[in-house]
């Protein structure tokens, strides 16, 4: 019998992305232009750079894509593309071009809403996971906890009142060095590092038990920063902290770099500090604590509301830490845990056709005015 | 010969179906810029209209840049998708020669003038000689004083258009010391019949590129590449 296959267009950020996925659950290509070496000379992503990026790489992504499934248009059953949320310029490269593509070729168009995508990574990864189930997604824009009631239906039960855990992983790897992308470069240090060096805060939020704050923890990073910057000063300057081996980096300020040059980051990053810990094990420590509340909120909720299945979705999925943690105390409260494949916990093509599949089989196709909506709500339509 | 124009450079949205004989349909928006939205409505419109089918298209014509960094992208995205599925190829063709071929029939200089802001406009001088383009001075991202010293020094009668001209009328009038006309309105936005007539003669000329090749001209610099190459500059000078 002949499936449905979906082209896929995903371009809301830094990926320049394109996939042909097979009734929502086969990926036949995917296909990721990463523009993350051009961002890095700015602390972050620019976004008319990136748009600018973008518009070169979508055609050969999407031939790419095409020819990876050995496929032409007219093997295509619909084109679906990411509409928000991201940044306008960017989503607008790519909702353009699916909207050009399915009118040329007399296709269905979809919109997907990115962390939609996000979520569906795991229907990729895991071909028995069906909703209903409880889902923790995390990125640089979004620290939700939902039920995924239905395919294409969620309930959010709980979210962050400030930062995103991705942007306070960004921010707290910008103050000590280690730049963009942050998420991945703090992961890789903090597995150097003894998570249990500092005790930093975990928030509570009166009243809302599924709720984050990582305002909090954030602080305390950069407030003993602060401090370590201080006695450095005092204790004789630069000749000491040399001898230990210690070194001190400056960058120049960024400017309109939206996600560079943050007034809080003091970008002060000796190896060793004053106290023997070390910035691995600040790292570490930083990462625990954030970690920690993600997933004993997490679990507490699927216990509450009696789920035993809890999937992770969103870029900060691919954390090592945050994976390991929620799989320990996932099973010991016997759940059973579902992440997607790092590989699709980035920005990709793929997850937006698998997304994209049940909305499909739900009849919801846009028309030839679909236009980016970066501020997109999830489940709004 | 048969082309698909399409401009969304600037404030309107203008697409038209050309041949080398006649306009079979031009359709323009100028209200509330929402290419985004407007644009591929337009472009079936027109098509469903004139009874044109993708496949018998001979190429798919875009302005493209300078102009707004989105609308460009967004002309360019829409082109890039047709032409890639109808497997045509693309006549890209420079916003401000497109300004200029409104007045294919005017004897005397042609100066674009598209608002730039800060000071700049992007403009170029062009002159009409039997139907025939002749570029005197190529599309540029300059001062407007520049231009106009440019216009004084060839000495001949000048027309200005484009969305420059009303924010700049004055330094016209001051500064200008050769006659001039300023274009009426429904003559001094881009014009997608404009761009298909000289996509035409691009065409014949093969001055084309595939979906892939095609890149937008912006003439400037993003911001914050402009912002780091002058700290790099200062860092030098140091």
């Amino acid at each position: 019998m002949k499936g449905t296959y979906i082209l896929a267009i995903e371009s809301s950020c830094d990926e320049t992305a394109a996939a042909v996925v097979k009734n929502g659950r086969e990926v036949l290509s995917n296909v990721i232009s990463s523009q993350i070496a051009l961002h890095t000379l700015y602390g972050g992503v620019v976004p008319e750079i990136a748009s600018r990026k973008h518009i070169e790489k979508v055609i050969p992504v999407v031939q790419e894509a095409l020819a990876g499934a050995r496929m032409s248009m007219d093997d295509i059953d619909a084109v679906a593309v990411t509409y928000g949320p991201g940044l306008v310029g960017c989503l607008l490269v790519g909702v353009g071009t699916a909207k050009a593509i399915a009118y040329a070729a007399q296709k269905p168009l979809i919109g997907v809403h990115h962390i939609e995508g996000h979520v569906a990574a795991n229907y990729i990864c895991h071909p028995d996971l069906e909703p209903p189930f409880l889902c923790l997604i995390v990125s640089g824009g979004h620290t939700h906890i939902v039920v995924v009631e239905d395919y294409g239906t969620y309930r959010i039960i709980g979210r962050t009142h400030d930062d995103a855990a991705g942007e306070a992983f960004d921010k707290i790897a910008r103050a000590i060095g280690l730049g963009y992308p942050g998420g991945p470069k703090l992961d890789k240090l903090a597995k150097e590092g003894n998570p249990d060096a500092i005790a930093f805060p975990r928030a509570h939020i009166d009243g809302c038990p599924y709720d984050f704050s990582f305002s909090g923890v954030k602080s305390a990073v950069l407030n003993y920063l602060n401090t370590e910057k201080m006695k450095a000063r005092d204790n004789g300057r630069s000749a000491d902290l040399e001898a230990e081996g210690g070194r001190k980096t400056a960058a120049p300020a960024h400017h309109g770099v939206p996600t560079g040059g943050d007034a809080e980051g003091t970008e002060f990053c000796p190896d060793v500090f004053s106290d023997g810990i070390t910035k691995a094990d600040l790292a570490a420590s930083f990462q625990a604590s954030v970690v920690d509340v993600l997933v004993t909120r997490t679990i507490a909720a699927a216990d509450a509301l009696g789920m035993d299945k809890v999937a992770i979705a969103g870029g900060v999925a691919c954390n090592s830490a945050l994976r390991a943690k929620m799989r320990e105390v996932g099973e010991a409260a016997g759940k059973k845990i579902y992440y997607p494949d790092p590989i699709l916990c980035t920005d990709n093509a793929a997850m937006i056709g698998s997304a994209a599949y049940y909305e499909y089989l739900a009849g919801h196709t846009a028309d030839w005015t679909l236009n980016a909506v970066p501020n997109l709500k999830l489940g709004e339509r | 010969m048969k082309i698909l124009a399409i401009d969304s450079s600037g404030q309107v949205a203008s697409v038209a179906i050309v041949t080398d004989e006649a306009v079979l349909a031009e359709y323009s928006v100028n209200y509330k810029k929402a290419h985004s939205q407007t644009l591929l409505p337009m472009v079936e419109e027109v098509m469903k209209m004139t009874g044109t089918e993708g496949k018998e298209l001979d190429a798919v014509a875009v302005t493209n840049g300078p102009g707004s960094y989105t609308g460009l992208r967004i002309g360019s995205s829409t082109v890039k998708g047709l032409a890639m599925v109808w497997d045509k190829p693309i006549i890209p063709v420079p916003t401000v020669d497109t300004l200029a071929a409104n007045y294919a029939d005017y004897d005397g200089l042609i100066c674009p003038l598209m608002d730039a802001r800060r000071g700049q406009v992007y403009t170029g001088l062009y002159r009409f000689t039997d139907g025939k383009l002749t570029t005197v001075v190529p599309q540029v991202c300059t001062m407007l004083n520049d231009i106009l010293a440019k216009v004084n020094e060839l000495g001949e009668k000048v027309i200005f258009l484009g969305d420059g001209v009303p924010v700049h009328r004055q330094e016209i009038a001051g500064q200008v010391t050769v006659p001039y006309t300023l274009a009426p309105m429904h003559r001094s936005v881009q014009s997608a019949a404009s761009l298909g007539y000289l996509a035409c003669t691009y065409l014949r000329e093969g001055k084309t590129v595939t979906a892939t090749e095609l890149v937008p001209e912006y003439l400037r610099l993003s911001q914050a590449e402009r912002e780091r190459e002058e700290r790099l500059e200062h860092r030098n000078d140091d």
